[in-house]
C-alpha cells in the first residue's frame, strides 16, 4: 500500500514537474522568480533591479513579428506613460536566432536604435526566462507587481483588442490594468488572449 | 443537411473543384464547424502569410487533402481582412486546394478558448475533430512529416 502511494505520489510529482516545463509558467498571482539578461546597451539587468518602483510590464516581443512590429509604437507609448508612474516597460526577446536570424543580438542592438527604444530590450538567449514565464506568442505582457522583495504576476496577455488599429481597441487590457493599480485598486481583467507569432523555440 | 453556415458548406464541397474562394468569415462560423456533428474528422489550421512556420506546414495539409477527400480540411487564415486581395494571390500562386477562409474577428481574446482552452494564441495551430465520437487534439506548434496523419489517426 505504501508502495501504491509512493508511486502514485511519484506520478503526480512528475507530471507537475512536466506540465510545468510546458506551456504553463506563471499565471496570475504567481511570485516571479529572478532573471538577469544582457540588455541591447550590453549591460546586464535583473529582475530586482526594478525593486525601488512600484512593477514591471514586461514584454516578450521581438523584431520579426507582424504582430509586434504592429504594436510597438504602443509598447513604446506604454513606457512613456507609466514608466515615470512606477511601471516601466522591460521588453524581453527570446526567438532562437538560428531559427529566425532577424531576432539575432546584433539585429536587437540595432533595431532598438532605430526604434529609438529608451527602455530596456534583453536577449533571453537560453530561452530560460520565456519557458518559465510560460511566454507563448509576441506580444505577450506581464505585468509584474512588487510584492515585498519580490514580484507577483498581476496581468497576463495582450496590450489590448486590436492588433491592426490602436485606435479601434476599446479594450485596453494592460492600461486599465496599470491604471487600477495605480489607483489602490483591483486589476479588472487579469488574463487575456490574442493571436501573435510563435516564440521561436530552439530545436530540442 | 449538415448544420453548416451556407458559405462554410460552400467551401468544403467546392474546395478544388472551382478557382480557390477565400470567403471572409466571422467566428460564429467557425464555431459552428468546430460543434458540428457528422461522421467525418475535421482538420481545422489557424494561419497566416506572414507566419514562416505556418507556410512550412501547408504542404502536409495539402497532402492530406489531397489523399484523404473525405477528411475536412479548412484552413483559417489570420490575415487582416483588408489583405483579403494578398491571401487569394497566396493561395492561387502556391496552388492550395484546401478550403480556405478569412476569419475577420479581431478581437482575439473573446474566441481563443473557444477552439482551445490550452491555446495561448501563437500560430500555427491546429485543431483536429472526430465529429462523431467528439475526440480531439489541439496543437500549437509546426507540425513535423507524418505528426499531422498521427494526430489525425489518434482520434480515429
Amino acid at each position: 500500500m505504501n508502495k501504491l502511494k509512493s508511486f502514485i505520489l511519484a506520478a503526480i510529482t512528475f507530471a507537475v514537474c512536466f506540465a510545468g516545463t510546458g506551456s504553463g509558467g506563471y499565471e496570475v498571482g504567481d511570485i516571479v522568480g529572478e532573471f538577469k539578461l544582457k540588455n541591447v546597451d550590453g549591460k546586464m539587468i535583473a529582475l530586482s533591479d526594478y525593486l525601488s518602483g512600484k512593477g514591471v510590464i514586461v514584454i516578450f516581443d521581438c523584431n520579426t513579428c507582424p504582430y509586434s512590429k504592429a504594436y510597438n509604437d504602443r509598447i513604446i507609448g506604454l513606457h512613456k506613460k507609466y514608466s515615470s508612474a512606477g511601471y516601466p516597460v522591460v521588453a524581453i526577446n527570446a526567438n532562437d536566432a538560428g531559427i529566425s536570424p532577424g531576432d539575432s543580438y546584433d539585429a536587437m542592438v540595432a533595431y532598438a536604435k532605430e526604434k529609438d527604444y529608451n527602455f530596456p530590450y534583453l536577449v533571453d538567449e537560453t530561452q530560460d526566462v520565456a519557458k518559465a514565464f510560460g511566454a507563448s506568442n509576441t506580444p505577450h505582457v506581464y505585468i509584474l507587481k512588487k510584492d515585498g522583495k519580490s514580484f507577483k504576476v498581476v496581468y497576463k496577455g495582450a496590450i489590448d483588442n486590436n492588433t491592426k488599429d490602436a485606435s479601434a481597441a476599446d479594450k485596453k487590457y494592460v492600461e486599465e490594468a496599470i491604471d487600477a493599480l495605480l489607483a489602490g485598486k483591483e486589476v479588472p481583467t487579469g488574463k487575456t488572449k490574442a493571436i501573435g507569432c510563435t516564440i521561436k523555440w530552439r530545436n530540442s | 443537411m449538415r448544420p453548416f453556415f451556407p458559405f462554410i458548406l460552400a467551401v468544403f464541397f467546392t474546395g478544388g473543384v472551382y478557382a480557390q474562394q477565400v470567403p471572409v468569415v466571422k467566428f460564429e462560423a467557425l464555431e459552428k464547424v468546430i460543434s458540428s456533428k457528422s461522421d467525418s474528422i475535421a482538420v481545422i489550421n489557424f494561419w497566416a502569410t506572414w507566419c514562416a512556420p505556418c507556410v512550412k506546414e501547408l504542404p502536409f495539409f495539402e497532402k492530406v487533402h489531397a489523399e484523404h477527400p473525405e477528411i475536412k480540411m479548412l484552413m483559417v487564415n489570420l490575415d487582416f481582412a483588408d489583405k483579403l486581395d494578398k491571401v487569394i494571390a497566396f493561395v492561387k500562386r502556391k496552388e492550395i486546394k484546401s478550403p480556405v477562409v478569412l476569419l475577420d474577428d479581431i478581437d482575439y481574446n473573446t474566441w481563443i478558448d473557444r477552439v482551445d482552452t490550452s491555446w495561448g494564441g501563437a500560430i500555427p495551430a491546429t485543431l483536429i475533430i472526430n465529429q462523431k465520437t467528439g475526440q480531439r487534439k489541439f496543437v500549437d506548434h509546426e507540425l513535423h512529416a507524418g505528426e499531422l496523419q498521427n494526430l489525425i489517426d489518434a482520434v480515429k
